[in-house]
């Protein structure tokens, strides 16, 4: 049996969403680097809160990039209160399962989309109601 | 494949396997029966015990085969355990980047009233000869350095250390396992009392090894039941695998002369077309490692995408990162020589042989270059780095 699930694999070797985005509306960073994970999450949201574009950077494990992969393709064209509500558990079965010991890599990625809509509001603080 | 692993264990030779094989289907008698087939297999085991006894400057008497390293690293200490226990001696000298099959077993004695001083290490991943010294007390029943280090090749100062055990009257225990096969090794030149090995590490197979343990010195017995290895260590004998671990020994030990500086070469090739990567680290001593050990810190990734990312690649290697351990924390080793944790998480380990072309070599080089500046790509923490935001480490 293989480490990863094929899908961890696809989205490990082929990420999607990577990078930065220079004007982003929420930034998020999540992780330390002396436990060897850190994510970022960079989100775009338009006015009516629904996140056009999102990119992430992660130094990380096999695992924690393809969360931090998975993670941005479920939220890309939701509304904020959807990604909001983005739990780990989402994350880790949409990649068709995580082993044990690496179910922390999706908890990042939820935590990670959590802080950059934390910056969001930060920065728009009348949005914080809807 | 391009197998680049084998301080994880090897290929088995082909000798080995050819030795093997009439163990297996025609002379397959249990060594303790007295017909003759039964007779026949026991002389195999004897024949082994002098081809491996002679491989190491020893006495046949004084190997004990085992069921591999961590078997013979477990018995060398609870062995000098027993002994200084009966001497009302309970201190024992060791350093902080053992293997954990002593160490474990360390952690055991331990608790069971021993006191253990672990030598720190420096950069150079060396233990030094004086620290051994300064640390031996009335009380000190063993001092157990290894050979060679797993993780970072570093070769340890065992003759120097031999001697300063000698003469002080302290057991001298070695771990042997990485450094048997590809250093020449004289328990006699070295005064080892006790030496473990292991098999596999050397084109044997897996599952087998040995302790050598010093005429006079009684083991300890881990394994209780029948008279096997003179009552030292029970169970029937792996009789195909004692015999082929013979054979690999032996073919190992006379061709180290020729095969050794081949392989210190292409080292030597890689270390240099690595060391070409910004922000990278060699990992302990550059000349004193073993001939085939490469072992680098890449600042800004993480060692086990980067494994990952070599074995689609086609290229088999290792890392310290704590995510190829199943554990949180890198490497004890790439702690113990300094590394800091964000560096030691960005760790690979490359064993190689005899058989690795010079084609090979530069195919790994070229891989774990565009790996790396690609995971440094889509880094924050090289992000970081590079925009001033962090200090560089390496
Ligand atoms: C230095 C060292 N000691 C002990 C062992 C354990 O040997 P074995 O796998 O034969 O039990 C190993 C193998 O990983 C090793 O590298």
């Amino acid at each position: 049996m293989a480490l990863y699930s094929e899908t961890v694999m696809d989205h490990f070797l082929n990420p999607r969403n990577v990078g930065t985005i220079e004007d982003a509306d929420g930034v998020g960073q999540v992780g330390n680097a002396r436990c060897g994970d850190i994510m970022k999450m960079y989100l775009k949201i338009d006015d009516d809160g629904i996140i056009t574009d999102v990119k992430f950077e992660t130094f990380g494990c096999g695992s924690a990039i393809a969360s931090s992969s998975m993670a941005t393709t479920m939220i890309k064209g939701r509304p904020v209160a959807e990604a909001a509500a983005l739990t780990n558990k989402a994350v880790a079965e949409a990649l068709d399962g995580l082993p044990d010991y690496k179910m922390h890599c999706s908890v990042l990625a939820e935590e990670a989309i959590k802080s950059a809509l934390e910056d969001y509001y930060a920065k728009h603080p009348d949005k914080r109601k809807e | 494949m391009i197998y680049a692993d084998n301080a994880a264990t090897t290929k088995m030779s082909q000798t080995a396997i050819e030795a093997m094989l009439p163990y297996m289907q025609d002379c397959y008698a249990n060594p303790s029966s007295l017909y003759t087939a039964g007779q026949e297999a026991r002389d195999a085991v004897e024949a082994a015990r002098e081809t491996v006894a002679r491989c190491i400057g020893a006495e046949p008497r004084e190997i004990i085969f085992t069921s591999g390293g961590s078997e013979a690293d477990n018995q060398a200490l609870l062995t000098a355990a027993a002994i200084g226990k009966k001497a009302g001696k309970r201190h024992i000298v060791s350093d902080a980047i053992e293997h954990h099959a002593v160490l474990h077993t360390l952690k055991k004695l331990e608790q069971d009233g021993f006191d253990v001083t672990y030598l720190p290490v420096d950069g150079s991943g060396i233990v030094k000869a004086e620290d051994v010294s300064a640390a031996l007390r009335d009380d000190t029943c063993l001092v157990t350095i290894m050979y060679a280090n797993n993780e970072i090749g570093t070769i340890q100062p065992i003759a120097e250390i031999g001697r300063l055990c000698r003469e002080r009257g302290v057991l001298f225990h070695t771990d042997a396992v990485q450094a048997i096969g590809h250093l020449s090794i004289d328990v006699q030149d070295t005064q080892i009392d006790m030496l473990s090995a292991s098999a596999h590490k050397f084109r044997g197979p897996k599952g087998v090894g040995f302790l050598y343990v010093k005429k006079g010195i009684r083991p300890a017995v881990l394994i209780e039941g029948g008279a096997q290895e003179r009552g030292r260590r029970a169970g029937t004998e792996n009789v195909p695998g004692i015999v082929a671990t013979a054979a690999a020994l032996e073919e190992a030990v006379s061709a180290i002369a020729t095969t050794a500086p081949a392989i210190t070469a292409m080292r030597d090739r890689i270390i240099d077309g690595l060391s070409a990567i910004p922000h990278s680290a060699l990992s302990g001593d550059r000349m004193c490692r073993l001939p085939g050990n490469i072992h680098l810190c890449f600042e800004g990734i993480e060692g086990e995408a980067l494994l990952l990312l070599l074995d689609q690649k086609g290229i088999a290697a290792s890392s310290g990162s704590a995510c190829t351990s199943g554990s949180l924390d890198p490497s004890h080793v790439l702690l113990a020589i300094g590394r800091p944790h964000d560096v030691a998480h960005g760790s690979l380990r490359l064993t190689i042989d005899e058989t690795l072309t010079e084609k090979e070599a530069d195919c790994i080089v070229q891989a774990v270059k565009d790996t790396v500046s690609y995971l440094r790509g889509f880094s924050p923490i090289w992000r970081d780095l590079c925009e001033g935001k962090a200090a560089f480490i390496l």
